[in-house]
């Protein structure tokens, strides 16, 4: 094993993670202190999509429609397309059954225009809170079932190193949504999932190697056996990584604006899982001491 | 790694080849029974209206303890019980009793045997009502299990009747689902505006006919205002009729001053009792209940005895319409209310459906060319891996008719960034046995694919994982998302190990004499 490697990853890990640990730090303060966005799937409220075809209608006049109304905190914003807005408020009483009829006629009456309601959504008080319950079970299921698949198949230690890569990644990318107050609804809960299990197979594929060449270069140092498994599956890592964000990219491009949050968070969280597996999952190993010996050890 | 039997070929293009033509089907207008199956559309990409629907279950509690009365204090009587301050809410019956009395009556409200005040429930092993003494006040109420007990009943009988009013209306292929022990799930496929059917749901339309009378009646008397004519009656309690005697009902215009009216007619029971009391009350007022809200009260002409009437009550003929179908489709036994509403139009759903084509369009030619340009010979491997990946996928969505929504779009063009993972993973490690056994390629690539299976086991099964998850868990458009996802992993799997395997043998062994670059 004399073979020198391209990159050397061990000299850039005390860098790496203290960025790491700031950055999941900063994530909780501002998922603690700023709060996240959260829309009407898990809040609770009515969100209408309409269209209006005559071009001198401005938004605050859309805005204005409502005035009356009393709805709470409303939220007026242009979507997509002009003469598209998006319409958000949150009525404390909930009423469905008079809430849309009345709203539906009174824009009508206001705006004096053919409107087009392309989407309306309401969620009662009752469901967000279900939804968001299980919503937060689905995640924790997850990442249970991703503990125990890689306590199975591999030792605690990568188990482990798995574990709090996933975890780096998840609540880096509610950071970012914190940070950019985007909304959380429950495609974002879709795509953290799907994050999770991308994050998994990233570091699941490095594992394997560092597995192989433990039990191949017994000799060698944990640190310098990550690094050569880091750079042995690079160009993996690096190819799939493309090939997917270029998917990702043409839904959060072309995919219309539905699909403009679920698309962002996915490309956030496969850029830092793709990160978190070369630069988190690899240096815990380091930290816990893994050795050929470590894992024969535990075997028995 | 690289040879195949004659036979494993023909089964794994076998295999290709049955699962991929269901894709074909859903371009045909054959009523084939393998080419009927069809993908279907969520409502997010066809448009329409999905509504989660409510049991309110405090008037059921107030009518189920109602019914409890009359048995409870003949059973007090009989077991000589002294009783005093019998209250009667909407969640609770209250009353006081002495000390002595409390293990008394403890033993007659929890006993199993034919006990028709507290009914033990086999399916739940627990009896419906439940009961507290404090400061010597019985409290009664109803158990957990009680409340779930009335509640599925109540969604059982409500389910039937939400389906006889939404035919009614003429919507076609709604589907409504029990959710859970109290709610009713509609969907209403191109449906724009669900106001109407939303109103016709929210009314238990539960009619009842009683009669107007002056002061006392033995039964307690109500008093309302009429909607007609804003006029103050007082109504006796006792019902002579309820709509379960109604066998029809329709809008008619009234003969002599053209009004919208309603004209019903009445079973056979329906139509003795409503005879007997309209012959013993002529020259009195009939009032006419809907839902607590008194809609008017004619005088009683003549006795009706033939099970025909109407209604009137400046109906307009829309109104007259709806509360005709009310009528004939039945009473809901407790108020619905919409609790979750999600509502596209034909419009929107249009234009998901073109982003989603485009852009799995864009995404699946963005890979094919990065994937090309990265492994050339070996990249078109891939590449015909991923067609007939995307071809097997779709393929099996039809297959089992799975509904395809928006982020399920999303789900497909991931698959398509995703699945060329285990080609990479394969492609990487032959490289890398090449350079270590340059001499033998056959080798090298045998190794290649031998090495990597575990990996690409492993990574996918972890993806899977997440997305079964989801599948569990997600409820509407979410869900779609997991079953293309699970499905695309499935297909990535095949794809891979069998055919760009397969693929990639054929080219080795037709270069064996010279050197395979990857």
């Amino acid at each position: 094993m004399s073979k020198i490697y391209k990159y050397n990853f061990i000299s850039k890990f005390k860098t790496a993670n203290f960025i790491s640990l700031l950055l999941v730090v900063a994530s909780l303060i501002l998922i603690f202190f700023k709060g996240l966005n959260f829309g009407i799937d898990f809040k609770g409220g009515t969100l209408i999509e309409l269209r209006v075809d005559s071009t001198n209608i401005k938004i605050s006049d859309v805005r204005s429609s409502f005035s009356n109304l009393n709805l709470g905190d409303l939220n007026v914003k242009e979507f997509g397309k002009k003469g598209d807005y998006l319409i958000k408020f949150e009525k404390k009483k909930f009423n469905n059954e008079s809430n849309i009829k009345t709203i539906k006629e009174s824009i009508k009456n206001k705006l004096d225009s053919d409107v087009n309601f392309r989407r309306v959504e309401e969620v009662g008080p009752k469901v967000s809170a279900e939804l968001l319950n299980s919503g937060l079970l689905a995640i924790s299921l997850a990442l249970g079932a991703m503990l125990f698949y890689i306590w199975v198949r591999f030792e605690w230690q990568f188990s482990l190193g798995s574990i709090i890569a996933i975890f780096h990644d998840v609540l880096i990318t509610i950071g970012i949504f914190s940070l950019l107050s985007l909304e959380i609804n429950l495609s974002i809960v879709a795509a953290v999932l799907t994050i999770v299990g991308y994050s998994m197979n990233d570091t699941v594929v490095i594992y394997d190697r560092v597995r192989e060449n433990l039990s191949k270069f017994s000799s060698l140092k944990i640190s310098e056996i990550g690094n050569n498994s880091i750079n042995e599956t690079l160009s993996r890592t690096v190819i799939t990584s493309v090939t997917t964000l270029l998917a990702l990219t043409s839904i959060f491009v072309l995919g219309g604006e539905i699909l403009k949050g679920f698309s962002l968070a996915m490309i956030i969280g496969v850029i830092i899982g793709t990160y978190s597996s070369i630069f988190v999952a690899v240096p815990i190993l380091k930290y816990l001491n893994v050795s050929y010996k470590s894992i024969e050890k535990e075997k028995n | 790694m690289l040879n195949f039997s004659k036979i494993k070929i023909l089964l794994i293009y076998l295999v290709f080849f049955s699962i991929s033509i269901f894709c074909l089907s859903n371009f045909s207008q054959l009523e084939d029974y393998f080419f009927k199956k069809k993908i279907n559309l969520g409502l997010d990409l066809q448009g329409g209206s999905y509504l989660l629907l409510e049991v309110d279950s405090t008037p059921l509690q107030k009518r189920h303890l109602q019914s409890k009365v009359i048995p409870l204090k003949k059973k007090l009587i009989e077991n000589k019980i002294n009783f005093e301050n019998f209250k009667i809410f909407e969640k609770e019956i209250s009353f006081k009793i002495s000390k002595e009395d409390r293990n008394k009556f403890e033993k007659i409200f929890n006993s199993t045997k034919n006990n028709d005040i507290n009914v033990f429930l086999n399916k739940y092993r627990s009896f419906e009502l439940d009961f507290e003494f404090l400061n010597n006040k019985i409290v009664i109420n109803h158990s957990r299990n009680g409340i779930i007990n009335l509640n599925t009943s109540a969604v059982d009988q409500s389910i039937e009747i939400v389906r006889r009013r939404i035919d009614e209306t003429g919507t076609k292929e709604s589907s409504i689902l029990r959710r859970g022990n109290n709610r009713i799930l509609v969907e209403l496929p191109g449906i724009k505006d669900p106001e109407r059917i939303k109103e016709l749901l929210g009314k238990t339309a539960q009619l009842t006919f009683k009669l107007v009378t002056d002061g006392s009646s033995e039964f307690g008397n109500e008093t309302f205002v009429l909607k007609d004519t804003q006029e103050k009656i007082t109504v006796s309690k006792r019902i002579i009729l309820t709509g379960d005697n109604l066998i029809d009902a329709k809008p008619r215009f009234d003969n002599i001053n053209q009004e919208p009216i309603v004209a019903f007619t009445l079973n056979r029971l329906g139509s003795q009792r409503f005879g007997q009391a309209t012959s013993k009350n002529i020259g009195k007022r009939i009032a006419i209940i809907l839902d607590n809200e008194a809609i008017s009260a004619p005088v009683i002409r003549d006795s009706i005895t033939g099970g025909q009437g109407t209604i009137s009550g400046n109906f307009t003929f829309q109104s007259a319409t709806d509360l005709a179908l009310l009528l004939r489709s039945g009473a809901l036994p407790a108020p619905l209310s919409v609790v979750e509403e999600r509502t596209v139009g034909p419009d929107l759903g249009q234009d998901s459906i073109e982003a989603g084509v485009v852009s799995l369009f864009v995404g699946f030619i963005l890979v094919i060319f990065f994937m090309t340009f990265k492994y050339r010979l070996f990249g078109i491997i891939a590449n015909t891996a991923l067609i007939s990946n995307l071809l097997m996928l779709l393929g099996f969505l039809t297959l089992i008719e799975a509904t395809l929504t928006l982020p399920g779009i999303a789900g497909i063009i991931l698959t398509v960034g995703m699945a060329v993972d285990a080609n990479v993973l394969i492609f990487e490690r032959i490289k890398e046995e090449i350079r270590k056994e340059s001499s033998n390629t056959i080798q090298a690539f045998d190794s290649g694919f031998k090495r990597s299976i575990v990996t690409i086991l492993d990574a996918n099964i972890t993806t899977l994982i997440a997305s079964i998850i989801l599948f569990i868990f997600g409820s509407g458009p979410v869900k779609g998302f997991a079953v293309t996802l699970s499905v695309g992993l499935i297909t990535t799997l095949f794809s891979a190990y069998y055919i760009s395997r397969h693929l990639t043998s054929i080219v080795v062994f037709k270069n064996r004499e010279k050197k395979l670059l990857i």
